[in-house]
């Protein structure tokens, strides 16, 4: 069984649309006793990444997914938060990504949010098993993770970030696989079945 | 690199696609859904839902036709036509709609876009200007009611107030352009980039994948929205992309 952890940040419909369209069995849920059982985690997310903190702490749910030793993919704000800290509402989040995330700077030659479909390259995870360097993905965010240790995919948007994440069982994506066509959902197929 | 989007609308009905031919492999194109994947497979980055019916009963038929095409698309997806309040975006959102798009009520209530963008965030709200080239003053005023209506909002200045107040995207549509298929008024659109922060959808006006190619690149617009060269099989989006692709200009393939 998944649990999609709802923590009242945004819309869950896509993600549950993207589950079922992979014939997966789900369940949407704030309870840490479901949480905990669950074969695999996904935390979605869009919105303020402070808010996200705050919804995650108010739920008593942060050691529950600090805890967790099953796969976690966390999507957008959701890897936002399992970083160590973001700069939007200057939030201390739950470090298990050992990096910053950052407002992307003004700039005239590339536009804030960053949104729309761009590549992803130095792909280092079998979260991107039959992927290839290159592949475009959905990106909706005006903030990015820094590039670290963790970094399992780049793209660059100006500056070049973490397009997605992994440390031991915990995996992030900052683009949104639920809307990259048939990459995303090899994307999520991957993570059902590392 | 971010790439360039390509965006069919689709017209909808009570429910059902209005425009359109039959596609080899698609036996009905009046299903939104099945034409809406047609799309997608053909390599549409994004789709626009514009819902025309007049009916309260048309609108309600439409959620629901919201619901399917968010259980059936994995590509983002955008509807418009007959949001007026904050309770009709909340809606759209619930059936599963990524992006909704405003028009005439932004203009009548400029505080609905405030409102949206603060309740859902600025990636959800688009909002789309059509505007007309006034020969009294040579400005670029804003319309309303499918460009029957022309007000004093000047194109420029409501599209830095619609981004100020939060939207996430502007799709400009130039009602001397629409329909005539010769072209986008590229000098216009440029101007409009420079000057906003957010994307520009390009709409209205393209007859050949040479105006996309202008707008994008001339004209600095971030996606290219087209209903009838799609609809009536002038060019495949495969095709469009790749002549762009190309041209030198960033796709996805």
């Amino acid at each position: 069984m998944i649990a999609i952890i709802d923590y009242k940040m945004g819309n869950l419909r896509s993600v549950e649309n993207a589950l079922k369209r992979l014939e997966a069995e789900f369940v949407v849920t704030a309870d840490a006793s479901v949480i905990r059982k669950a074969d695999r985690v996904l935390l979605p997310g869009v919105g303020n990444a402070a808010e996200a903190m705050h919804n995650l702490r108010q739920a008593d749910l942060v050691q529950t997914i600090c805890d967790l030793r099953r796969p976690v993919l966390g999507i957008c704000v959701g890897l936002q938060v399992m970083c160590r800290h973001s700069e939007e509402g200057d939030a201390e989040c739950m470090g298990i990504f050992d990096t910053r995330v950052r407002r992307f700077p003004a700039s005239a030659a590339e536009k804030v949010p960053h949104m729309g479909w761009n590549s992803i390259h130095n792909l280092d995870s079998k979260l991107f098993n039959g992927i290839k360097g290159g592949e475009h993905v959905y990106y909706v965010h005006s903030y990015y993770p820094e590039l670290c240790q963790d970094t399992i995919a780049t793209t660059r948007h100006g500056l070049l970030f973490s397009g997605a994440l992994k440390y031991e069982n915990f995996y992030g994506t900052q683009f949104h696989p639920e809307k990259s066509g048939d990459t995303g959902e090899r994307i999520l197929r991957n993570f059902l079945m590392l | 690199m971010l790439t360039k989007r390509i965006i069919p609308c689709l017209d909808v009905k009570d429910g059902r696609t209005v425009k359109g031919i039959n596609f080899e492999n698609l036996t009905d194109v009046g299903d939104a859904v099945s034409l809406g994947q047609h799309y997608a497979q053909a390599g549409a980055d994004e789709l626009v839902y514009l819902d025309i019916s007049a009916t309260a009963e048309g609108r309600n038929t439409f959620t629901h036709l919201v619901e399917r095409i968010a259980d059936g698309i994995n590509i983002p997806f955008t509807v418009g036509g007959g949001i007026n309040t904050i309770d009709d975006a909340a809606r759209l959102l619930d059936a599963g709609a990524d992006k909704i798009s405003i028009n005439s009520a932004a203009i009548r209530n400029p505080e609905l876009i405030d409102r949206i963008a603060t309740r859902y965030g600025s990636q959800f709200v688009v909002v789309a200007i059509d505007a007309r080239l006034s020969n009294k003053d040579n400005l670029w005023h804003a319309t309303t009611h499918g460009g029957r209506q022309e007000t004093d909002r000047e194109l420029f200045s409501w599209a830095l107030e619609a981004q100020e107040r939060g939207a996430g995207e502007i799709l400009f549509t130039s009602m001397n352009h629409d329909g005539t298929r010769a072209g986008y008024p590229c000098e216009t659109f440029a101007r409009l980039a420079e000057r906003l922060h957010i994307p520009i959808i390009a709409s209205g006006g393209a007859g050949s994948a040479e105006h996309i190619a202008e707008v994008l690149t001339q004209g600095k617009a971030d996606a290219a929205l087209a209903a009838s060269i799609f609809h009536y099989g002038e060019i495949t989006i495969s095709d469009l992309k790749q002549y762009l692709h190309d041209q030198g200009i960033a796709m996805r393939l």
